[in-house]
């Protein structure tokens, strides 16, 4: 048996309140920082969340905000904070792998904004977490450098394809971590470990320098263990960047002061929409009592529950897995073996096309493989119309839906995933089985709509999360819900590694 | 593979096809994953047409859920990226340029 490792007081603290303590020079960054580098290096061969651990910058981003202090200078809300970010995000000088051989190694020569946001808050990056390869997967078994675990159950998936990122909160490595949402990236791994995990408005927040895997839909956004600390993190990576054009000209919502107003407990004259095509298709009973109870819980709280219909909500799985492979198959066209990342079978006597067919199929792991050719498929000519086409259409119903939903209730409330954590292998056999679990997370993303899984309870012993979806821009009414919420159903401690 | 237009995409899809595809989205597949693969993009294929059971005849397609056309930003000239910062990640350089394998393969060359 390993020793169990208990997480020391600063690594149980929220980001908020290390932040507080660092601005006050109880604590200095330095410190933060070691505490949760040893507690990474004491957990992480059990948990393997990361696949970089950048001691050296950490421990000088650390420095940085120390001699800040000492100087008089003001300081971010978060600075000193440490932060776990997801392998998609370029980060200038360290390795960038997005769970891809393909990628191994590659160092980029520039940070994405997001990166570059959480540098110039003070945060300390400390280092690069697991994922399913270029972010397609819910379990991370699809990372080319082995899964990670999930801290509540080292025999079970932590969610994908951001599941390093969300273990690491579970596992007290990191107080705030980053991820990109792409069909459920964020809240699906947030749902299974207990944690927060927040998909923004796409737009809101800025996809330069995010590797691009389906970009009408990959959003990044931030995974905290508390709503309070998701909205610190968001108010800090969010708002227009000239670097993306698909980036919103417009004032980020005020995320924290609504989570501080949901953290009252007063959720008198909110109408929240319980979605019933996002209710009891699919999903285990045990999760939807869990549910059950939360919807009770907001009760209480003073919102009216209301029953909507999203009646397209039933395609948006099947158009999912048409759009996202589709623009992956064009997006991913850039591993060519040319500019960046591995070149196999350039022996002189192959020419380009073959050496980039070769540098594919070794690059490239099965499920990469299989949704660029299902990409290609829907895409090709005679068959466009009916399938890439139909599911732009469907894409549109299910916006309407939306819109409608929205002329009913403030914000939807659904379950954030249709299962609790499943064992590794279950559903690696069949990939249809894998898709299903972002079955309740897929519509916002084809919306672009904004949405946050927050926990709500166990189900056999294992996290279940709730979802509440906003309009676009509207961030904020989904976070006083969820604070809400949180005031009176605390997450789950995690049990000791 | 078949082009016939609007096809209702309900048939499955053959190891052939499965290769097609591979070649077309340059990816040396072996003869093992063919196998694997057909089977899969089978099921998935089966399971995403349904797409199809929706009447969606008039609506208007969305590519993209944020509304935005024509962005341009100021222009100013920024800093890019050095020469050499661009190159530091490539599998093979020469003289300060992506060295790519020959073109053209042995029958197109011409010698």
């Amino acid at each position: 048996m390993a020793e169990r490792a208990e997480p020391t007081e600063l690594t149980r603290m929220t980001a908020t309140g290390i932040a507080g303590l660092v601005a006050a020079g109880e604590v200095s960054a330095v410190e933060v920082a070691r505490a949760h580098l040893d507690r990474i290096a004491a957990t992480d061969q059990r948990v393997h969340a990361f696949l970089q651990v950048d001691t050296e910058g950490a421990t000088a981003a650390a420095a940085a905000v120390d001699a800040a202090r000492a100087a008089g200078a003001p300081l971010s809300p978060l600075a000193g904070v440490p932060v776990a970010v997801k392998d998609v995000f370029a980060t200038r000088g360290l390795p960038t792998t997005c769970g891809s051989k393909i990628l191994e190694g590659w160092r980029p020569p520039y940070d994405a904004t997001t990166v570059a946001r959480l540098r110039a808050a003070g945060l300390v990056v400390l280092g690069k977490t697991n994922m399913d390869e270029f972010a397609m997967g819910s379990s991370t078994e699809y990372s080319a450098y082995g899964p990670t675990r999930n801290p509540w159950d080292l025999a079970r998936i932590p969610g994908g394809s951001g599941g390093g990122s969300s273990a690491s909160l579970a596992a007290f490595q990191a107080p705030l971590a980053i991820g990109s949402d792409t069909g459920g990236s964020i809240r699906q791994p947030g749902a299974v470990t207990g944690t927060v995990g927040v998909k923004p408005t796409y737009g809101g927040t800025s996809r330069y320098g995010l590797v691009a895997f389906s970009s009408s839909l990959d959003t990044p956004g931030p995974c905290a263990r508390t709503v309070a600390d998701a909205a610190a993190l968001h108010a800090v990576i969010a708002g227009h960047d000239p670097g993306d054009s698909t980036s919103i000209p417009q004032p980020v919502p005020d995320v924290v002061a609504a989570a501080a107003r949901g953290a009252t407990g007063d959720l008198a004259g909110v109408r929240l929409g319980l979605v019933r095509e996002l209710a009891g298709e699919g999903a285990e009973p045990g999760v939807m009592a869990a549910f059950r109870e939360a919807v009770d819980a907001l009760t209480k709280l003073g919102a009216e529950v209301v029953e909507v219909s999203c009646p397209h909500f039933g395609y948006a799985l099947p158009a999912y897995y048409l759009i996202a492979p589709s623009e992956c198959s064009s997006n991913l066209a850039r591993f060519d073996g040319v500019r960046y990342g591995l070149r196999t079978g350039d022996d002189g006597t192959r020419a380009l096309e073959e050496v980039m067919s070769l540098t594919r199929e070794a690059g490239f792991g099965p499920e990469v493989k299989r949704r660029i050719m299902l990409g290609t498929y829907a895409l090709s000519s005679g068959y466009y119309d009916a399938y890439y086409g139909q599911a732009q259409k469907v894409r549109t119903l299910i916006a309407r839906d939306f819109t409608a939903a929205f002329a009913q209730a403030d914000a939807l409330i659904s379950p954030t995933t249709p299962f609790v954590a499943f064992r590794f292998g279950e559903r690696t056999a069949d990939p249809y089985q894998m898709y299903l679990a972002d079955l309740y997370t897929i519509p916002a993303n084809l919306a672009g709509t904004p949405a946050i899984s927050v926990p709500c309870g166990l189900s056999g012993g294992m996290p279940v999360g709730l979802q509440v979806m906003a309009p676009a821009m509207a961030d904020d009414r989904m976070y006083r819900v969820a604070a809400a919420l949180e005031s009176v159903l605390p997450a789950p401690a995690p049990p000791q590694l | 593979m078949s082009h016939q237009t609007d096809r209702p995409p309900a048939a499955g899809i053959s190891r052939a096809e499965v290769a097609h595809l591979a070649r077309l989205a340059r990816l040396a597949v072996t003869e093992a994953e063919l196998d694997t693969f057909a089977g899969q993009l089978d099921v998935i294929l089966q399971a995403v047409a349904r797409v199809g059971e929706v009447a969606a005849g008039d609506i208007p397609p969305t590519s993209h859920a944020v509304p935005l056309t024509n962005v341009l930003r100021e222009d100013e000239p920024i800093q890019c990226l050095p020469r050499d910062e661009a190159l530091a990640g490539a599998p093979d350089t020469v003289e300060g340029r992506f060295r790519v394998p020959r073109i053209l393969s042995d029958e197109e060359d011409p010698g």
